[in-house]
């Protein structure tokens, strides 16, 4: 680099940070940069949120004693922090960070998959009803767990609501897209209406449930509705993590057949992409991703749409680095409306959904305004 | 080596440290045995009538947070307000430092208490019965938390003297009257309250007839439900909010206003932790009610 002059260095960073060939269309060094920064982001909110709460707790003297409680060699709080500090910091806020980070991933990464493969920039679990039959499913546990389904609520113990909601958002999202799709082509309209139709069958049901239930449950099945992080415990962390890190761990591998779609579906079938293998496994993981997160955070809406599309809009839409980039942001901004939710009422809490829909739903019709054309309605 | 590949690996590795972390983290108490917290000189009180116990025994001085529903008495209201007895937040309990929290049935939410209890705190649970005999229990309860028992004991009794007379008092003033209590009128739908509940409780004790005993729990009532339940006086909450629903605007309601309590605009305010807190305060909350329906019947 030192035999460079200075404008071929600047070229170069300019390059480098993908503005160049941005403008030519080639926009991977870009994406890098986002991913990269995003990475950072991550981290940094993921501290920031840590730190901040009602208490005020010398967090960074606590991180090196974090290991030590996840490989159980530590009993009580560690020396020179006191018990009421570490309770807060492991046992409040982190397990509600890591809880916040891997639901934002999962609704975020959802909604690219599901946009990638309905191939429109409108759809999202949370607005074709997959969420509501998720939820739907997860009520049916919170309310008859203990009664007529004992049984498998003793078999499947703190993975019932999660497998539950799985399998309502997989019904609902495999009804829609028989609905939806005509002869191998998926009608978005009909998406779209067919989805808000089985989102108030669903509700409905959920509805239905509220006068079997008691006061307790009536109580939780509100709350979970808005959308909470509040309540995140271990337990919780451990019945969603395994689902929505096999789908995180799952999507990459959809990327190039996702990216072959948007040229339509002989298009991408003459590429040598296995079509309806790869709608299967979008549908199965999204499904489970979806439900897994609606059954411990409730319907946390328009992350699923917001996340993908501010990408899109920077680093164009290559699968490839959308997915990864998607995680990366939905986890960002759940634990960033997160800590919103439990300070700005402090000591009490909002529900996180009220605050990702005052600011996801003008976002939302922004999209449609800006991008009439594309949904084709 | 590709993108895509260097991506699959950059996220498996990801992936696979989360869940390493997810799976390792273990949910263990971390102090086996809270202490009593007998002697404790920082207690919070969750609950209006547990509040109002502690000030009535004395040991207010020793409270020095609240949940929003105690707000009586005035210097109970003037105490930090960790939040709404179901909806606590863990910080928000901790943040005032506490070394006793004492405890009202249906304090939560669960995950909420489960992390409290790892803190070490000492909590007291207060159980809620909507009875003469629950009250005194409480009071017996909340002293022996507070190591006092020495002077809830002859409140105990006080009260339980009270409550019996009050009660022998009430009996025959509002006999066979059907009172109807409804909670809130939002948006036009009644939600009325059944068997089980405080206010079929405080029904009871002043010898009224609860007019919609046959289900447990908050309903919201169809129009035919009311018509049927034919309530001669209409029970509520008096304070702001959808509570606060006047007489004229509540029996412009359509089926309410042909039952004999809309015909006849008999409605009843009373304050809500006065009338439905089962605390010190009932006894005088059994009274009043009884009188006012008196007063109305005749």
């Amino acid at each position: 680099m030192s035999d460079l002059t200075i404008p071929e260095r600047a070229f170069l960073s300019l390059k480098w940070l993908g503005l160049q060939e941005a403008r030519q269309g080639n926009r991977e060094p870009l994406a890098r940069a986002v991913i990269g920064v995003l990475v950072v982001a991550t981290l940094a909110i993921m501290l920031a949120s840590l730190a901040t709460g009602p208490i005020a707790v010398p967090v960074l003297e606590l991180l090196p004693h974090v290991p030590a409680y996840f490989l159980s060699a530590l009993e009580g709080a560690p020396e020179g922090v006191t018990l009421r500090d570490w309770i807060v910091v492991m046992e409040i806020r982190l397990p509600r960070v890591v809880l916040g980070a891997l639901v934002g991933a999962a609704l975020a990464v959802s909604g690219a998959v599901m946009q990638g493969l309905f191939r429109n920039p409108l759809a999202d679990p949370g607005i074709i009803g997959v969420s509501a039959g998720a939820g739907f499913g997860a009520a049916l546990f919170i309310v008859l767990g203990n009664a007529a389904l004992a049984p498998l609520m003793a078999l499947f113990g703190i993975y019932a609501v999660p497998l539950a909601a799985f399998a309502g958002g997989l019904i609902t999202t495999l009804l829609l897209y028989r609905i939806g799709t005509r002869s191998g082509i998926t009608s978005v309209a009909t998406l779209l209406l067919a989805g808000i139709a089985l989102g108030a069958l669903t509700g409905a049901m959920t509805g239905l449930l509220v006068y079997v239930a008691d006061d307790q449950q009536l109580r939780d099945l509100q709350f979970w509705g808005l959308g909470s992080l509040a309540g995140s415990n271990w337990d919780k962390v451990l019945s969603a993590a395994p689902i929505i890190l096999a789908m995180l761990l799952g999507v990459p591998f959809l990327s190039r057949g996702l990216n072959a779609l948007t040229l339509g579906e002989a298009a991408a079938a003459h590429v040598g992409i296995r079509v309806q293998r790869l709608k299967n496994i979008s549908i199965l993981l999204v499904a489970a991703a979806t439900g897994a997160s609606v059954a411990v955070s409730g319907g946390i809406g328009f992350v699923g749409i917001v996340v993908p599309h501010l990408l899109r809009l920077t680093m164009g839409p290559d699968h490839r680095y959308l997915l990864p980039a998607s995680a990366l942001l939905g986890a960002c901004l759940l634990i960033a409306a997160d800590t919103l939710a439990r300070t700005i009422v402090a000591p009490a809490e909002m529900p996180i959904g009220i605050i990702t829909a005052f600011a996801g739903a003008p976002f939302f019709l922004w999209i449609l305004l800006r991008r009439r054309g594309l949904t084709g309605l | 080596m590709t993108v895509r590949k260097r991506n699959h690996i950059c996220s498996l590795t990801a992936a696979l440290a989360l869940t390493a972390a997810a799976m390792l983290a273990p949910s263990r108490p971390i102090l086996a045995e809270p202490a009593r917290g007998q002697d404790a000189s920082r207690v919070v009180a969750i609950g209006g009538s547990v509040t109002e116990i502690v000030f009535a025994l004395g040991e207010q001085d020793r409270l020095i947070a609240r949940d929003t529903t105690s707000t009586y008495p005035a210097q109970a209201a003037a105490l930090p307000d960790v939040g709404y007895i179901r909806a606590l937040s863990p910080e928000g309990v901790l943040s005032v430092d506490p070394d006793l929290i004492l405890m009202l049935d249906g304090s939560g939410p669960q995950e909420t208490v489960d992390v409290l209890k790892k803190s070490g705190i000492a909590i007291a649970g207060v159980p809620e019965d909507f009875s003469s005999a629950g009250i005194v229990h409480k009071v017996r309860t909340v002293g022996e938390a507070l190591g006092v028992s020495d002077k809830a004991e002859p409140l105990a009794l006080k009260l339980e003297a009270d409550l019996a007379a009050a009660r022998s008092e009430a009996e025959g003033q509002a006999a066979g009257t059907r009172v109807l209590f409804i909670l809130s009128t939002k948006g036009g739908r009644i939600l009325a309250s059944g068997s089980g509940t405080a206010a079929d409780g405080i029904l009871k004790l002043a010898g009224a007839t609860n007019a919609v005993a046959d289900f447990t729990g908050y309903k919201q009532l169809s129009d035919e439900a009311i018509l049927s339940a034919a309530p001669d006086v209409v029970l509520m909450m008096d304070r702001g909010g959808d509570h606060g629903a006047g007489a004229e605007e509540l029996f412009s309601h359509p089926a309410l206003a042909q039952t004999p309590a809309g015909k006849n605009k008999r409605l009843i305010k009373m304050g809500g932790q006065y009338l439905l807190g089962f605390g010190p305060r009932t006894a005088e909350a059994i009274r009043d009610l009884a009188q006012q329906l008196a007063a109305i019947r005749s």
